[in-house]
């Protein structure tokens, strides 16, 4: 029910709305729940609707403790 | 950065290896976790995590499938609406298929399913001689979407457009599952989409009891390292909730969309199915709003409907029981003819116990 999907917001046509992308397909959301939402971010789209923007991958996409622990060798 | 060589199978491997090694090297003989979320649930099963778990890690689902958790009560309401000639019912799917004391949804022929409450209000503007009601189920991820939808309902001047709440929030039923006696939680598996809207912070009150908490994505290894940090806090003994969806969820959240949500519900004490009335566990419209609120416009009763007998949904739900304590389980109730909403709900603990596991 709670499902969401991160997409990529590819323009913003008009003021409470964006299109957005994923794989070549793309759908007009709802962007009244983050107005200051730019073209070029990633969101997560929830029954018609963005719910919040993405981080940047580089900043914050796992923990520190996850990421030294894919490091080790073993 | 190195750890990107690793590919997923492999990290699950070692994710895997590190819970074993912290089960074994701190004699655990027993842990129970629950995941909140019906999203979890189905997750859990498809990807087999419980295959990768040692045996003394239970996996316990909770009370977080919107669908399972609505009372028979609102589901007759809604069935009281659709059989009206003027209305058209908007729903989400799975709510089609719960069984009322008579009917289903499914049996009328103006229910519309709908993806997005928007389509609701754009079917209020093009059938203006019908009364469309949406169903309102859903958490606090979703029913930001339906205030959101009400407010424009509101700028539109619509007079043919209505809400049945049955929303309802997170916290006050894990308030009354984690403060029961009988309690063996030990850690929580948090709903990685309800967090990216409530934030991080919104589950600090899980310190006042004896369970530690971790936001957890949907993917397989981000469930085996939510589970990991939840082993590894009971052997600390720490009690903290960790947010292991970093990239989706922020200490605070959005407060744009929760500023929306209370602008048009509040707080209000709501019966969940099988559990009862939990005091601030639920949504109701304030009545600035009234006139989109179909239990006031339509002056619908709310006599309690008791749930079918010997259906075990309330304990499930709770995480007392398991699908196969049910004496209905896979015999009277089935995907196909669902007694109680567990079964109904594509994310429902006995759906997903029926499709992976039977």
């Amino acid at each position: 029910m709670c499902l969401a999907i991160p997409l990529k917001v590819i323009d913003i046509p008009s003021e409470g709305m964006a299109q957005v992308e994923t794989d070549g397909v793309t759908i007009e959301v709802s962007s009244i729940l983050t107005p200051d939402i730019k073209k070029g971010e990633y969101v997560l789209v929830h029954a018609g609707f963005i719910i919040e923007k993405l981080a940047t991958k580089e900043a914050n996409s796992r923990l520190e403790l996850f990421k030294e622990i894919y490091e080790r060798k073993n | 950065m190195n750890f990107s060589k690793k590919s997923m199978k492999e990290k699950i491997k070692v994710i895997k290896n590190l819970i074993s090694t912290e089960i074994q090297k701190q004699n655990i003989s027993n842990i129970n976790l629950m995941e909140v979320c019906g999203t979890h649930t189905m997750a859990i099963a498809k990807y087999a995590i419980k295959s990768m778990l040692p045996t003394n890690i239970n996996i316990i689902s909770g009370p977080g499938c919107p669908v399972c958790v609505t009372a028979a009560t609102d589901i007759e309401m809604g069935i009281e609406l659709a059989s009206r000639s003027e209305t058209i019912i908007a729903t989400f799917g799975d709510m089609i298929k719960v069984p009322g004391r008579k009917k289903t949804l499914s049996e009328f022929g103006n229910v519309k399913i709908i993806y997005s409450p928007l389509d609701a209000l754009a079917l209020a503007q093009n059938t203006p001689n019908k009364e469309i009601v949406l169903l309102g189920i859903g958490f606090e991820t979703t029913t930001p979407l339906i205030a959101a939808t009400m407010l424009q309902a509101q700028k539109s001047a619509l007079n043919n457009f209505s809400v049945l709440s049955m929303n309802k929030t997170v916290p006050a039923a894990l308030e009354v599952i984690l403060s029961s006696s009988d309690c063996k939680i030990n850690g929580l598996l948090l709903p990685g989409h309800v967090s990216a809207v409530t934030g991080r912070n919104y589950f600090d009150f899980l310190s006042k009891f004896n369970a530690a908490g971790v936001i957890s994505g949907f993917g397989p290894l981000e469930i085996m390292e939510s589970i990991y940090l939840l082993v590894k806090m009971f052997s600390e003994r720490k009690k903290e909730v960790i947010n292991n969806h970093p990239q989706f969820v922020t200490e605070e959240g959005n407060q744009t969309a929760m500023k929306i949500l209370f602008s048009v519900f509040e707080d209000a004490d709501v019966d969940w199915r099988g559990i009862g009335i939990i005091p601030h566990s639920g949504l109701a419209i304030r009545k600035e709003f009234a006139q989109y609120d179909a239990k006031k416009k339509f002056k619908l009763h709310t006599t309690r409907i008791e749930n079918p007998p010997h259906c075990l949904c309330g304990n499930i739900l709770m995480g007392k029981a398991r699908p196969n304590d049910c004496k209905l389980f896979g015999k009277a109730c089935t995907p196909a003819n669902p007694i109680g909403p567990c079964m109904v709900s594509s994310e429902g603990t006995c759906a997903a116990y029926y499709k992976y596991y039977l």
